[in-house]
């Protein structure tokens, strides 16, 4: 029952936190001076029609801009809920139609990328720990500040550099010409995919490598720990069968940040690479005034933060029933 | 009378005992300067501890050197830069870095640099050579493109440039590049350094705002708890859960266009800092719920201390240092949020110049593959960024008395 309780406080809380976020997101794309019906009639201009001062207005009517700001928030927010999002007039379609077009390589990319941190960061993070000041732990150390100081975009810069200076073409995209139909372009495909997870996992790896180092180091004067050995286990078995549950947790609780860290870095990312996920579409987006659109992926990706937060939340009450009590003393 | 019997021997005692008193003296000063050191030890203020703390970690001294080696760089950037923003040259459109020589047909005559000849490979691509017959010597306080220092003094005077005066009628005058130039020929070095002049300062103001934020929201957060605290904690929970980069994109694009750069300016450091602050709202908000248990606040409150005074002189205090950490901690963010914005055309716009404006023409492979110099800019970025994190983690050493 408790259990159940916990869920369902988690769950209003993340109704509510998206229905603010609805709000900011709304806010926001209305702050650029002109509105969607400006840049609307701007565009039928340079496309040589004759736009007249009455039909500026039944358009102004027909997309009801003219009306206060909460009524047409509440509009959009009716539309999102109904899966009308709006049409973006840069691909003249179905905004939610362009999303879920896009999401899927983003989604793809994040996941992988995610994984990918988790399998590198932690073994590693444990043998800093657990050989503290070797040298590979100062090496690991220094690789670490450095990974975490150099920002995505540039990164990615210099990865294309070194790669073009490698192998004489830039691997641009994504997918290769003609999709993955077999082998040899899956191959291909798995050879474009290591620089943007690279680039983009690099920051978050280090990040982490650093927090599981830290967490390994506060196990370590633990007298289970002590107590483990002086029984005889085998170091191995200490390792990942009691030390590595113990700062699981922690390493668990972070994922909603580290979620929100790929949604940063793969935007900017794939700005540079030319990767078809929604970073460059957002860009676009913004850059010609395409609200609707724009908005859309701003609240996508708020969502899939606040999901991420969201399991993370559940996941943690799984694994640590202290958790809730906590929750609850609290 | 026995003492005056005998003066030469009584001097040498007196000699003697001077000198014995002297190395007292002596030792008794040392003494005494220890107690002092230990003293000034024991009641030095927490500043005074951190600050001794932070001269020993190398790697922090380092950095804050560094820093503000670059920030005089970005102060005195029109002076040390030959060229100013608006200058350009067609015949030096992307040219290389250009080599400094100090030995002309076998003589030493200073540092000169001779000029670039253009000329065409079969493929028919651009390519540099040197003319050697004519060194154009380099020399110190040459008077050039005419600037405002500090936007106050007008002067015509640069650091350094090339002595034209040899130059064959009709050339352009010659212009020493370490860092090559940009497609409209223009001078890489003068333009990282007028483009640090904002590149290091909006962080710098972006900080300042989004700590005033924070420590008056997170103060009212976490000293009035209640209905209050639910409210800001919630709006904090949005703002930190949005992926900062997409929605500075979305703000950064609502910037107007065509308004002066001056504007452009303040309105980057406003979104910087309106992201910026949310993070240090939750950590002084927690610090204050921890200290405002303590005995001596409540002590201060019954004495009837005002809600503020309690606040200013005995709360915040209290964690100012830990603040300071998490601010030097933050500023790489905003350099980093800074030079991408720009990067991605949303930030600032010709004719400013920042570090992200000049990376824009690395966004095509094939521009970084035949002039690679234009890469440079990312060293910088890199190193201050790298630096601001090596302080910050210094301050966060010597914020810890007890370690």
């Amino acid at each position: 029952m408790d259990k159940l309780k916990f869920i369902a406080k988690r769950l209003l809380l993340a109704v509510i936190t998206m229905f603010l976020i609805s709000f900011v997101v709304f806010f926001v794309i209305q702050l650029p001076p002109g509105d969607f019906v400006d840049t609307l009639v701007t565009n039928m201009i340079a496309e040589g029609e004759k736009v007249s001062q009455a039909e500026i207005a039944a358009l102004r009517e027909l997309y009801g801009v003219d009306r206060p700001f909460l009524e047409q928030y509440f509009d959009w927010l009716g539309g999102i809920l109904t899966g009308d999002w709006g049409t973006s007039f840069n691909f003249n379609e179905n905004v939610l139609s362009i999303i879920l077009e896009y999401l899927g390589p983003t989604m793809m990319l994040s996941i992988v990328t995610l994984i990918v941190q988790y399998v590198v960061s932690i073994p590693i993070g444990i043998y800093a720990a657990k050989h503290q000041y070797s040298v590979g732990d100062y090496a690991l150390t220094l690789v670490g500040f450095i990974g975490m100081a150099i920002p995505h975009f540039l990164f990615a810069i210099l990865l294309m550099y070194i790669s073009y200076q490698l192998t004489g073409t830039a691997v641009m995209g994504l997918f290769p010409e003609g999709g993955i139909v077999d082998f040899a372009s899956f191959l291909d495909f798995l050879k474009r995919l290591i620089i943007p997870i690279i680039v983009i996992g690099l920051g978050g790896t280090c990040s982490s490598i650093r927090s599981t180092r830290a967490l390994m180091l506060d196990e370590q004067t633990r007298p289970y720990v002590l107590c483990t050995r002086a029984k005889g286990v085998k170091e191995s078995t200490l390792t990942w069968k009691y030390e590595l549950r113990a700062i699981l947790n922690p390493t668990v609780s972070g994922l909603g940040g580290i979620i929100a860290g790929i949604f940063n870095g793969s935007t900017i990312t794939a700005i540079v690479l030319l990767l078809p996920t929604l970073g460059p579409i957002l860009l676009q987006a913004l850059k010609t005034q395409d609200v609707y659109l724009s908005g859309g992926i701003l609240l996508i990706s708020a969502t899939l933060v606040v999901i991420g937060t969201l399991i993370s939340d559940l996941l943690l009450a799984v694994l640590d029933p202290r958790i809730q009590y906590i929750e609850e003393t609290k | 009378m026995k003492q005056s019997a005998d003066p030469k021997a009584k001097a040498s005692a007196s000699s003697l005992t001077e000198k014995e008193e002297r190395a007292a003296e002596k030792q008794r000063r040392k003494e005494e300067k220890a107690r002092i050191k230990q003293e000034k030890y024991y009641t030095a203020s927490q500043w005074q501890l951190m600050g001794r703390k932070l001269v020993k970690h190398k790697l922090a001294m380092g950095s804050a050197v560094l820093l503000i080696i670059l920030y005089l760089f970005a102060a005195f950037a029109n002076f040390i830069a030959p060229q100013g923003l608006e200058d350009y040259s067609s015949s030096a459109s992307n040219m290389p870095p250009t080599p400094l020589h100090f030995v002309h047909e076998g003589e030493f005559i200073g540092p000169f640099i001779y000029r670039f000849e253009v000329e065409r490979d079969e493929m028919r691509n651009k390519i540099f050579v040197e003319d050697t017959s004519t060194p154009y010597r380099l020399q110190f306080f040459v008077h050039g493109t005419s600037y405002k220092l500090f936007g106050l003094f007008e002067t015509d005077l640069h650091l350094y440039g090339v002595d034209n005066s040899q130059l064959p009628p009709g050339q352009e005058p010659l212009q020493y590049m370490p860092f090559g130039a940009d497609q409209l020929g223009r001078d890489l070095f003068s333009r990282i350094l007028i483009g640090s002049q904002v590149s290091l300062t909006v962080p710098l103001l972006g900080t300042i705002i989004s700590f005033v934020l924070a420590l008056v929201i997170g103060g009212i957060s976490g000293y009035y708890g209640g209905w209050i605290d639910t409210v800001i904690q919630r709006i904090v929970e949005v703002l930190s859960s949005f992926p900062t980069l997409p929605l500075w994109m979305a703000l950064s694009a609502a910037i107007p266009a065509g308004i002066p750069v001056v504007q452009v300016y303040i309105w980057i450091t406003l979104i910087m800092s309106l992201m910026g602050w949310t993070g240090l709202a939750r950590t002084v908000r927690s610090r204050f719920l921890s200290l405002k248990k303590e005995d001596y606040v409540m002590a201060a409150r019954l004495s009837g201390v005002s809600d503020m005074k309690i606040v200013a002189k005995h709360l915040v205090p209290g964690f100012m240092s830990y603040l300071i950490v998490n601010l030097t901690l933050g500023i790489p963010n905003m350099i980093l949020g800074e030079t991408s914005m720009s990067f991605l055309g949303l930030g600032m716009r010709a004719p400013a110049t920042s570090w992200g404006v000049l990376l824009q023409e690395c966004q095509n492979v094939s521009n970084i593959a035949n002039c690679p110099w234009k890469l440079i800019p990312l060293v910088f970025v890199a190193v201050s960024i790298l630096a601001f994190n090596f302080l910050g983690d210094g301050l966060r050493d010597a914020a810890d008395p007890y370690k």
